[in-house]
């Protein structure tokens, strides 16, 4: 005859299939910016993100090809700009006309000087709210600990050196190099 | 809104450990999250950084940033990220005893 034992209480213990938990190891977080562009539009993101990062621990490479390069050439850094043209987004309305949605007609953003205008007006703005010049923003991340890059195949088609690229950037590297270096990174292509 | 003891003292802090009353903090509480921080001794070097960002967060009701620490205290990003590794104005937010710094630069 069966016997039925009644139920007890008894302290549940972790079934011992489940794998033993993980060493609390704190490995930084890698965050790795392509800078391809060398409109004033285009080089801030990849600036106020790796500052973002460093200032939340992460580990910063920033790698410049193409016309990214202007963002670290010496003779090109202070003179980035934006052009009106082919740019639907750029309204009238930021010239502080109140025109709404009404763009900068392409024509008129083809005259000269239109380029040199545009671009004071973005960088009075930024001056306003203090934000850092490119050259500036650049020294504040290497002194942060970033790492900067240029692409060996850009620097080649360009004609450029080493020394023609402002203080900080470490080395001009083969994309193979990047690949390499960015291990385990999160890779941001702008 | 959670408490918690430091230094002996029952804190107000929020979700992330930021101390959310600035009045509650004292210098024996900034060693001990200072300590929980990684950062074993607080030097003269670490102090004048604690005690612009102790004014200036209390002045203008937020914790600065980096950039505002660099621009208004006189010391280098080089020094910053030497003295609160990993993250300067947001360590030193919180063992200065004020909330997350906000703000892109």
């Amino acid at each position: 005859m069966m016997t039925m034992n009644p139920p007890t209480m008894t302290p549940t213990l972790a079934p011992s299939y489940l794998p033993a938990m993980p060493q609390q190891k704190e490995e930084t977080r890698k965050v790795a910016f392509i800078c391809s562009k060398g409109t004033l539009d285009m080089v801030y993101p990849a600036l106020v993100m790796g500052w973002a990062a460093l200032g939340n621990g992460i580990d910063v490479t920033i790698f410049f090809t193409f016309w990214g390069l202007d963002m670290i050439n010496k003779n090109r850094v202070d003179h980035i700009e934006i052009a009106p043209v082919g740019n639907t987004a750029m309204k009238m309305s930021m010239m502080g006309l109140n025109t709404g949605n009404l763009g900068i007609p392409q024509l008129v953003g083809a005259l000269p000087g239109m380029t040199a205008f545009a671009t004071k007006l973005m960088k009075d703005k930024m001056n306003a709210l203090e934000v850092p010049t490119v050259r500036e923003y650049l020294q504040m991340l290497v002194d942060g600990g970033a790492k900067l890059y240029a692409c060996k195949m850009s620097v080649d088609m360009m004609g450029l050196k080493k020394e023609d690229f402002i203080e900080g950037v470490e080395d001009i590297v083969t994309a193979a190099d990047f690949m390499d270096m960015t291990d385990g990174a999160q890779i941001v292509f702008i | 809104m959670p408490t918690k003891v430091i230094a002996g003292h029952e804190v107000q802090i929020n979700d992330e450990g930021f101390m959310t009353n600035p009045q509650e903090w004292d210098k024996d509480i900034a060693v001990e999250i200072a300590h929980e921080e990684g950062i074993a001794d607080l030097t003269l070097a670490h102090w004048k950084v604690i005690d612009f960002c102790r004014q200036d967060g209390i002045s203008t009701g937020k914790a600065p940033t980096l950039r505002r620490i660099t621009t208004a205290a006189g010391v280098s990003t080089k020094d910053m990220f030497a003295l609160f590794p990993k993250g300067p104005a947001k360590k030193v937010a919180k063992i200065s005893g004020l909330g997350k710094p906000e703000g892109c630069v």
